[in-house]
């Protein structure tokens, strides 16, 4: 068995087919280039015979072609340089060898072509594709910070002209056949295998001369060559254009375009070996290794359930209650419906719970409308919610999910009379952000069968929920939720319980160490921009004003009580003497109330703006204060990733994959760094702990490095997580 | 190597609007070149054999601008075929900076007599169409986080709290300088008409100089705002993190015009001068280059005379006039804040703002305006300054003599 083999047609026809042993899917890792070679040394055989009429290359396995060996491309260092260069250059000779070979080469795609599959049918004269909307095909390097590195990039440039090629190349978008017809990318579609097969061949037979357009003579850039003045506006500001976005954080961004520009002015051979050029010094870098880590390894193994109990079987969650049909009840609801689960939408009136239906009745209607989604659709989704005031109506719930108030009483009054009527072995669980779930479940007599499921706002569009489990959770109540969260399509990490859990405790830092910025006299304006340029996609006193200053003044008030009555001191971070100021003395406390760090308008054509107040400026402003930019950045990085590694070091958080994950996906930790823990490994540990000693001695003592840290450096391990299932 | 760099003239074109229907859009570089070293020959009665190199500043030097036009240009003017030629580029400060290398020449002893100057036909061959890694290559343009000079511009002034009414007060006080110069006269000494082959005039005064207003001003679009709002102010702004929003201030009123024209000046020393029979009238006593951050890319043009005055001796109330190039309203205004000089001495006969910035051109025609101004006023001290790209600053001081 080989990964490529050659299957001869009597009619002169090769099949190069893509089947490698013992994988679920083709993918271009060492047995790939081993048998691909081969086969283009016997194919080039065959075409001095003259016994070779043309090419068809389909795969075996339910995908054309996965694409690259993310476990050979995270073991890439600097160091390899060299060899990954000559070793990423040998792979795209044999595709260039046989889209030069001078026979007709079809690719006949029967699934999913992303990534190194795309590249192979790039490299094909003809590409016919089975008309099955859910195939993808299309180059999604970019979100793991890489770039085509195949002759992805060179191919699609010269397809589609620098601009469309580079919509495609620098969001990864996949895209269907029917689209990929529309943009000629595809040429043909096939109602099934064998009619594939039989137009391919079909092809063959018309086409024996054919040639890539870039092969041929007087071929032109589709659009435009980068000469061209309309082209040469668009390059210019394309790096600007992209980095809006990126903030210069995300170097692939930046390498495909640059290889797309270099490689459209030279000849395509010598544009391949720029494109490894790039892609070397990407796949040698830390970012992808980063994202790789994070957004391959660690989310497959979060989704496959490493962090679920092992032994308890999978459960599917049939009717889901919940109480409070507020902003997050009516997203749990909308997102649990999606998912084909029945849904009880229950609050104190009818009307209230309506509302909270007409949550999702308004987002699908805009589907509809957008031809999304057809009317039946959507009234069979909407059938899935029954709004009610009334708690008999949860009967029959495998799962309630609370979702009222953070009060506790309150809580535990609505829990109790759902638990009432819900099945008996329901899992009852708390959407609650902040209040001790162990205290919560008290509520119900079985308190194993409490658990807290804390979504983030808003619910349908944030990826992650946050599992906590109470002390006296029983494994079978998590597994339930687990599931539950799967089942939603959703990525859950799992946290035990303490003040702030893991998300609120690591993200009210970011916001605390800006305020405490502000309060400093950094100019506010700096605060917020250096931390997009960090890479965070909220800044940090604009999301202070969306959380309000009330909320953090109250949970404030309530960790200093909570902790007076366990008789531990509590020391208040400087912070809030801004937060006291802003809310007690200016009113300005938050978004909701109008007004806040920022100012809220309406600009001339009526859309919402915000500009930060100029008080602000007034009041805590101090030009003799200003801080070097990296300073700024670091001190909001820093003191998440240190809070990150002091809720593993106590124990609220098991799982490094989870702390990634959920940093990222929960509270927006900047994602190329692939999570606050990961970010610790991106500077390297004893890097990490001698400039978060220096912070501490400039800005404070909550900057030292926690013990598990320096124990971890001193032994030159780093933040590694379990992959095993 | 004691020898000293004289002025003995300085010749300039009017200016035509630099776009299809400019007055000298029908004109060649080459032949704006030709002409006016022709008017040089004559008027001072050369023996063209004793100039030993032509450096024309061309910022552009592509198609009828490209392939060495200085030394092309001495042919079809039917100079002495010893005479040498280059082209130089340093931006917008190529004509100045050409001024420089012939006066460095002449100061090394390397050369006695040398033509510098410079030319732009922006109607003819459109500003950026040379390329460029700086723009064009995406991998320079993003590390050195290119942004347009327009929105460089706006970012000066939004940083030092320039308002629109204040970029336009100072644009419409450069209008009003240059009508008041061309109605008195004080252009006539350095302006060659510009004749087509029949000797039919085309041009002889300044074509964008016009009758304007705060109001018509305060009218005309802010240029560099879509520009900016497409991607470019937040390049800005992840470099310059204080700034909140661009205060996209300027516009075609408040920033220097595009348009076409040439000037030469001739620098020799002061034997040759004699030996030729030629006055000197001004002495180029040093000048300096230096350079800033590339992204707000114009505040050059202040520590440039900083290092010139160091390196002459002098200070800032010994140079009694000053011609900072008007690329932007903003940048003058930024100079004159920053060294803390009186408008007074600033462009007394306006600027690029109001007569145009013909890019190659543009530094030895301020050169020439300034001695003039130096001789018409009986001053001793000018300074000659612009902002270039990629971040530089030029300055050149004369002395009158």
């Amino acid at each position: 068995m080989s990964a490529v083999r050659i299957e001869n047609k009597d009619n002169g026809i090769v099949h190069l087919v893509l089947d490698a042993p013992g994988q679920s899917a083709n993918t271009m890792n060492a047995e790939y280039r081993e048998a691909m070679a081969a086969c283009v040394d016997q194919l080039g055989e065959l075409k001095a015979k003259n016994e070779l009429s043309g090419i068809v290359i389909r795969s075996e396995k339910k995908t054309f072609f996965a694409g690259g060996d993310l476990n050979e491309l995270i073991q890439v260092t600097p160091a390899h340089a060299e060899e990954f260069y000559h070793g990423a250059n040998a792979v795209k000779q044999d595709l260039r060898d046989i889209e030069t070979l001078g026979v007709p080469v079809v690719a006949a795609i029967n699934g999913s072509a992303l990534g190194g599959g795309w590249e192979i049918a790039l490299a094909c004269h003809h590409r016919i594709s089975l008309d099955d909307e859910s195939i993808q095909v299309g180059l999604p390097e970019v979100q793991l910070g890489l770039l085509p590195g195949g002759g992805g990039v060179i191919r699609m440039v010269r397809l589609l002209g620098i601009e469309t090629s580079l919509q495609y190349l620098l969001e990864g978008k996949k895209i269907r056949p029917s689209k990929a017809k529309q943009l000629g990318l595809i040429h043909d579609l096939a109602k099934d295998k064998d009619e594939m097969i039989a137009k391919a061949e079909a092809w063959i037979a018309e086409n024996p001369n054919a040639k890539q357009p870039w092969d041929q003579k007087g071929f032109r850039l589709p659009g435009g060559a980068v000469t061209n003045p309309k082209v040469a506006q668009r390059i210019a500001v394309a790096p600007s254009f992209t980095k809006k976005k990126t903030a210069g954080c995300y170097p692939a961004a930046d390498a495909i375009i640059s290889v797309a520009v270099e490689g459209a002015q030279i000849d395509f051979d010598y544009a391949q070996q720029v494109e490894t050029r790039y892609f070397t010094e990407l796949a040698t870098g830390k970012v992808a290794k980063n994202m790789i880590n994070a957004y391959w390894f660690q989310l497959n193994s979060i989704n496959a359930g490493s962090s679920r109990p092992k032994d308890i079987p999978k459960y599917t969650t049939k009717k889901v209650g919940v109480i409070g049909a507020g902003m997050m009840g009516a997203g749990i609801a909308f997102v649990t419906a999606k998912a084909g689960i029945d849904v009880v939408l229950k609050d104190v009136s009818i009307d209230a719970a309506n509302k909270g239906k007409d949550y999702s009745a308004k987002i699908l209607e805009k589907k509809v409308k957008r031809g999304f989604m057809s009317e039946t659709e959507r009234d069979e989704f909407l059938g899935h919610i029954l709004a009610t005031d009334n708690d008999a109506d949860f009967e029959g719930c495998d799962l309630i999910i609370e979702a009222v108030f953070e009060d506790k009483g309150l809580k535990a009054k609505v829990t109790q009379a759902a638990n009432v009527s819900a099945s008996p072995e329901a899992v009852i669980a708390s959407n609650t952000s902040t209040l001790p779930i162990s205290g919560l479940a008290e509520a119900i007599e079985d308190s194993d069968r409490f658990i807290g499921l804390h979504f983030f706002s808003p619910v349908d569009k944030m990826p992650l929920v946050e599992i906590i489990k109470g002390k006296k959770t029983n494994d079978e109540t998590l597994a339930k939720a687990f599931d539950y969260a799967l089942q939603i399509k959703k990525t859950p990490i799992v946290v035990n319980d303490s003040r702030g859990f893991y998300t609120t405790r690591v993200f009210s830092t970011y916001t605390q160490e800006a305020i405490a910025m502000v309060g400093e006299g950094v100019h506010p304006v700096r605060i917020e921009n250096e931390a997009k340029n960090a890479g965070f996609p909220v800044s940090p006193l604009a999301v202070s004003d969306e959380v309000s200053l009330t909320l953090m003044q109250h949970i404030r008030d309530q960790t200093i009580a909570d902790f007076t009555a366990e008789g531990i001191a509590f020391e208040v971070p400087a912070s809030f003497d801004v937060v006291d100021k802003m809310s007690n003395d200016f009113d300005r406390k938050g978004k909701a109330a109008g007004a806040g760090f920022y100012e809220y308008s309406n600009n001339a054509q009526g859309k919402p703006q915000k500009k930060i107040w100029p008080g602000l400026l007034e009041h805590f402003y101090d030009a003799d204060k200003q801080i070097d930019v990296k300073d700024v950045r670091d001190r909001l990085l820093y003191i998440q990733a240190i809070e990150a590694i002091k809720a593993m070091e106590e124990g609220v958080i098991d799982s490094v994959a989870d702390a990634n994950i959920g940093s990222v996906f929960g509270i927006g930790f900047a994602p190329w760094s692939g999570g606050a823990l990961q970010f610790v490994n991106y500077c390297g540990l004893n890097e990490f702990v001698a400039r978060a000693e220096e912070l501490a001695a400039a800005y404070g003592e909550r900057f030292l490095p926690p013990q598990l840290v320096k124990d971890k450096a001193a032994k030159g391990e780093e933040f590694v997580a379990d992959l095993s299932e | 190597m004691n020898n000293s760099a004289y002025i003995f003239d300085a010749i300039r074109t009017p200016r035509g609007k630099g776009k299809k229907g400019g007055a000298l859009y029908t004109v060649k570089p080459i032949t704006l070149v030709a002409n006016l070293l022709n008017e040089l020959k004559e008027r001072n009665n050369l023996d063209t054999s004793q100039v030993e190199d032509i450096v024309l500043g061309c910022v552009t030097p592509v198609g009828d601008q490209g392939g060495d036009i200085a030394k092309i240009a001495a042919l079809v003017a039917d100079w002495d075929e010893v005479t040498a030629g280059v082209q130089t580029n340093r931006f917008c400060a190529s004509g100045l900076d050409a001024i420089n290398i012939a006066a460095a020449k002449v100061i090394a002893g390397f050369e006695d007599l040398v033509v510098a100057g410079g030319v732009e036909s922006m109607s003819r061959i459109p500003m950026a169409s040379d390329g460029g890694a700086m723009a064009m290559d995406p991998q320079t343009n993003s590390d050195i986080e290119f942004i347009p000079q327009g929105v460089s511009a706006d970012l000066l002034a939004t940083i030092e709290g320039f308002s629109r009414e204040d970029v336009d007060a100072f644009a419409l006080a450069s209008q009003e300088k240059a009508a008041n110069a061309w109605e008195k006269g004080y252009f006539s000494k350095s302006i060659v008409p510009v004749k087509d082959q029949n000797g039919i005039v085309l041009l002889e005064k300044d074509e964008l100089v016009r009758d304007t207003s705060m109001e018509a001003l305060g009218n005309l679009g802010a240029a560099f705002q879509m520009m900016g709002d497409m991607a470019f102010d937040a390049t800005a702004m992840r470099k310059y993190s204080d700034v909140e929003t661009i205060n996209h201030v300027h516009s075609g009123g408040n920033s220097s015009g595009i348009v076409d024209g040439s000037a030469l000046v001739l620098i020799g020393s002061k034997e040759k001068g004699e030996e030729l029979g030629l006055k000197p009238r001004g002495r180029i006593v040093t000048s300096a280059l230096t350079s800033v951050d590339p992204t707000i890319m114009l505040t050059g043009p202040a520590p440039a005379t900083v290092k010139a005055l160091k390196k002459a001796g002098l200070s800032i109330e010994d140079i009694d006039l000053f011609e900072v190039n008007e690329a932007f309203a903003s940048v003058v205004m930024r100079f004159q804040k920053e060294l803390n000089i009186p408008a007074e001495k600033i462009n007394v006969n306006g600027g690029a703002i109001a007569m145009g910035h013909p890019l190659g051109a543009t530094g030895a025609m301020i050169m020439g305006t300034c001695l003039d101004e130096l001789e018409r006023r009986g001053l001793r001290y000018g300074l000659c300054t612009l902002c270039v790209a990629g971040g530089m600053g030029i300055a050149t001081i004369i002395e009158r003599v």
